[in-house]
């Protein structure tokens, strides 16, 4: 179900135009929010399940209450709208065509992506043919499996950043006594 | 809906989506002067990012390494340095609101960057 895909694909987009050109702040982090629902919704879709619920957690439900929190804290009249200079405007978004065009082009030529079609969310009892539900359900404990074995020392890494980051974040906004 | 029916979704697809995502990033980043709005400009490239890693790792698993999911760890890797980078960006912008009383980005230019 092809189409599935399309849908979500399109709420991303929009959703992300809107977190862009939205002069209201906190507007920006709900149109925010919906764009990692829809991103997650697609991580489902392709069977990275475990990858989605992190995303979830992580991002809809930690990062965004971190910002809607300094939103908050900060006051919202000094945050301004869209830019209102025209040439600034035109000029990023000449830019980004460009990024687009040169990447979509690289696309093309390089010749390493090959368009392998991807799982698109058809329901497993539609597709033809008996599913193996030991395949099927298997992300989590795989993906969990290998991110404490292979991976362990990036993991224990992580750990570190994000030690060294809440540190450093209450060194930075702690007000000076 | 036989007229509708459409071509199957490929690897290509979520690249090209990705790219997309990650060019309305970069608009936002150059067009948007309030720190926080930038920040989340930033999350919306790095989430491009992420979808690259997802759909690399499908085509991997398509083309027969069905064990292989080292796209989706370095995904979550993704998301784990962008939570951190998040804590330190949102700590400076307190930070500026308390000396600079202002987010605008065009104003602080104590670097002459």
């Amino acid at each position: 179900m092809p189409f599935i895909f399309y849908i979500l694909a399109l709420v991303v987009v929009v959703s992300a135009l809107m977190v862009v050109t939205r002069p209201n702040a906190v507007h920006s982090v709900m149109w925010l929010i919906l764009t990692f629902f829809a991103v997650a919704a697609l991580f489902i879709l392709q069977g990275a399940e475990y990858l989605a619920a992190v995303q979830v957690l992580v991002y809809a439900g930690g990062i965004m209450v971190l910002f809607l929190f300094v939103i908050m804290l900060v006051k919202l009249e000094q945050v301004e709208g869209f830019v209102r200079s025209r040439m600034r405007l035109s000029a990023a978004v000449v830019l980004a065509g460009l990024l687009l065009v040169s990447v979509g082009v690289a696309f093309r030529l390089a010749g390493v992506v090959q368009a392998v079609p991807l799982p698109d969310g058809g329901l497993p009892g539609s597709q033809a043919g008996p599913v193996d539900l030991s395949l099927v359900s298997g992300n989590l404990e795989v993906v969990g499996t290998k991110l404490l074995t292979i991976y362990l020392l990036p993991f224990e890494l992580v750990s570190v950043i994000l030690l060294v980051a809440v540190v450093g974040a209450i060194v930075l906004a702690r007000r000076e006594a | 809906m036989n007229g509708m029916m459409l071509a199957p979704v490929t690897s290509m697809h979520y690249l090209v989506l990705s790219l997309i995502l990650f060019c309305i990033g970069v608009v936002g980043v150059l067009t948007r002067r309030n720190a926080i709005i930038i920040m989340m400009s930033i999350e919306l490239m790095l989430n491009a990012a992420t979808i690259n890693f997802v759909a690399f790792n499908g085509q991997i698993i398509a083309a027969g390494g069905h064990d292989n999911h080292v796209g989706q760890i370095f995904a979550l890797f993704i998301i784990a340095v962008a939570a951190a980078e998040a804590a330190i960006g949102l700590a400076i912008v307190i930070a500026l609101m308390r000396t600079r009383d202002s987010l605008n980005v065009d104003e602080i230019d104590l670097m002459k960057g």
